[in-house]
């Protein structure tokens, strides 16, 4: 197949596309998802060409999608559910946190829901206040979720996927800002594993740990450092939750100096989850304790403030430059 | 003719076809249910009543941690089920355990909850009945996703989802029934509105005229019945099912009933009610009635009655010798039902777990 210049947005229609055709118990639901297409237009042309049953608009209730995804998986269906907004999201929470993520473990591997639950999250588009939340420390917190989150076109397609077929609910958070970056792709590729980190990048004397929105800003960071003589590898997570330990942690003791790069608040998040894993499992590779870059603990700001909150090259490259060089 | 309005408010009093002394009355909407509905009614009463009395006295032998007692609620438990097919679902609440036991589930596996050594002790798929939901209204948002999969599968299930007077006031209660409407899902929603949250009374839940009359807000039907008459109840939820089955989308039935006993025995009642607002209910009693309905009318003969107490006796003998020894349970299951694939993370705690086993063993 050739290669073709789309965006992740339409590699997340691509993916919902191909897994409604491959699996007709593939549905999809939630707010402004039929006609309009979604308020991103993920769902663009779905109902269309799948239907009314197979794609279609619900109430304006969020625990009631998730909660009638739960049944219709009970019931042999594959449910993709959207969530509008990271911030519109948090009336499902009790549906996720005590139905979706524990239904396997209550029933003793008797049900299970294979759903997806999609949430646009973080900022970077200028969204006034609840348009912008990185929520995806909260899920990562509750055991029995899977949660994903891609950071290339090709794995925003891959990704979404395999998180249709797996057996169990995904969780699967789409970074805002990078539904219009055009990459050129090969929707053929192998397909990314759940539960697999990536490196995206190679390099001997720092790791960057970065997943979702912060990977191209990371990247970035890589590239400014390389300029300067300093070489940075990048690991992506895909996967925050199950964490893979084992990517990062090789990543870690090869270079023995990490940062970790997220666009959530720092505290009790997966950035401090990171943290305090690598620091158990790779103590004596490390020269400089691991260091962190995210964003203040507050409150989302409003878009002319938003900048100050992201994380940026600079913070990271200055990050890098605390690592205790000196000492080496 | 009658307008919208009147199609989906419920009836002016409570549907009782035989009342608290046991006489007979007709109804323009419904008819006595037949002969052998009644004798089964009165069968499933008396084992559903020893269930009850037999699982309270195992918590005050302390082989089951807690028991929320349907006691005086039975002819709700089960006549839910009585209307139901195989085929179709129940989605259970707590307080539901005779209703779960009269789908056929192992009643020792109803009880697995309460006993302690695991969350959902049976099947869900084996008699179609969800894990019991002890977060309020939580599961019904769930009985509507069943429900509408199954219509898009083109199968004519029928979900028959329970909640209680305190579960009305949830998020998931209103959300429920909006979605059920909108996507016409062959929900029966039925309250047992047993007159208490725990403690709170259901003055402080709602201010609606009834909580049947909630189903005009969402353009679902409401009806209420005594929820201590077996006949009436029969007949409203049969008529129920029968219509969600036909099509005609969600249902809403609210049963008046009184939660007789203290919501657990970790309960205080006398806290929060007086004694004289408990005593004429025990008047009202469901087995009570249906005894002397069925006895004036010559049907209940010495079999019957034997039959029914045979299958008291049996269950009461299944959940004594069931619950007698301490169950068994297996420290590595708490990793084993969380993923389908374990993670790395999960391996390295079960290992942990066994290495610590291992040395207070050695």
């Amino acid at each position: 197949m050739t290669h073709t210049k789309i965006s992740m947005a339409q590699a997340l229609n691509q993916a919902l596309r191909d897994a409604m055709t491959a699996d007709e118990s593939v549905v999809m639901f939630g707010e402004d998802v039929g006609a309009l297409g979604g308020v991103f237009r993920i769902t663009d042309g779905l109902t269309a060409e799948f239907g009314e049953q197979r794609c279609f608009d619900t109430p304006l209730a969020e625990a009631g999608i998730v909660g009638m995804a739960v049944g219709m998986a009970m019931n042999g269906m594959r449910p993709v559910v959207e969530m509008q907004f990271d911030a519109f999201g948090y009336p499902a929470f009790e549906q996720v946190v005590s139905h979706v993520a524990k239904m396997r473990n209550r029933t003793r591997g008797r049900v299970q829901l294979p759903m997806v639950i999609r949430i646009p999250y973080g900022g970077g588009i200028g969204g006034v206040e609840h348009h912008s939340d990185s929520s995806e420390s909260y899920f990562a917190h509750t055991p029995g979720l899977t949660v994903v989150t891609p950071a290339t076109v090709a794995d925003a397609y891959g990704l979404l996927r395999k998180a249709i077929e797996f057996p169990d609910p995904v969780v699967f958070m789409e970074p805002k800002k990078l539904y219009w970056a055009k990459e050129e792709v090969d929707l053929t590729e192998a397909q990314p594993e759940i539960g697999k980190a990536v490196v995206r990048r190679d390099g001997a004397d720092a790791t960057l740990i970065a997943y979702g929105p912060a990977v191209p800003v990371a990247l970035e960071a890589a590239e400014v450092a390389a300029a300067e003589g300093r070489q940075l590898t990048v690991v992506d997570l895909r996967s925050v939750a199950p964490l893979d330990d084992e990517t990062v942690c090789a990543a870690v003791r090869r270079t023995g100096r990490a940062v970790v790069v997220a666009e959530a608040s720092g505290f009790a998040s997966v950035s401090s989850e990171i943290v305090a894993r690598v620091t158990e499992k790779c103590f004596h590779s490390l020269a400089a304790p691991v260091r962190r870059v995210t964003a203040f603990d507050i409150p989302f700001p409003p878009p002319k403030l938003e900048k100050y909150q992201l994380p940026s090259v600079d913070r990271i490259l200055d990050a890098v430059d605390d690592l205790q060089w000196e000492d080496s | 003719m009658t307008t919208v309005e009147e199609h989906l408010l419920p009836s002016a009093e409570p549907v009782c076809l035989i009342d608290q002394n046991g006489v007979p009355h007709d109804h323009p909407s419904y008819r006595l249910p037949t002969k052998e509905a009644l004798l089964d009614g009165y069968t499933q009463l008396i084992r559903g009543r020893r269930f009850n009395d037999q699982a309270s006295a195992l918590v005050r032998q302390g082989r089951l941690a807690v028991y929320p007692s349907s006691f005086g609620q039975e002819a709700c438990q089960l006549a839910a089920t009585m209307v139901l097919r195989d085929s179709d679902w129940l989605f259970p609440t707590y307080r539901d355990t005779v209703s779960i036991m009269s789908r056929g589930v192992d009643p020792i596996e109803t009880l697995t909850l309460l006993r302690g050594d695991w969350h959902c002790g049976y099947d869900p798929y084996e008699h179609k009945v969800a894990p019991q939901a002890t977060p309020l209204a939580t599961q019904l948002p769930h009985a509507v996703g069943v429900a509408h999969a199954a219509r898009l599968k083109g199968e004519d299930t029928v979900v028959m989802a329970l909640v209680g007077d305190g579960g009305t006031s949830e998020g998931d209660f209103h959300e429920a029934l909006n979605f059920a409407a909108v996507f016409q899902a062959p929900v029966v929603f039925f309250i047992q509105n047993n007159e208490y949250a725990i403690s709170v009374p259901l003055a402080r839940q709602s201010a609606a005229p009834s909580l049947a009359h909630k189903g005009i807000g969402y353009g679902v039907p409401g009806e209420r019945a005594d929820g201590n008459d077996m006949a009436g109840l029969l007949a409203v939820l049969g008529q129920a099912v029968d219509k969600a089955r036909a099509g005609e989308g969600p249902q809403l039935v609210e049963a008046h009933t009184y939660r007789v006993q203290a919501h657990t025995n970790a309960d205080d009642a006398s806290r929060y009610r007086q004694d004289d607002e408990v005593t004429p209910w025990l008047d009202r009693d469901p087995i009570a009635r249906l005894t002397t309905y069925l006895e004036q009318q010559g049907w209940l003969s010495s079999e019957i009655r034997a039959t029914a107490e045979a299958g008291a006796a049996e269950v009461a003998a299944q959940l004594r010798d069931g619950l007698m020894p301490e169950p068994s349970v297996d420290p590595a299951d708490l990793f084993a039902h969380l993923y389908a694939s374990e993670t790395q993370q999960l391996r390295e705690q079960a290992a942990f777990l066994r290495d610590e086993l291992a040395r207070e063993e050695a």
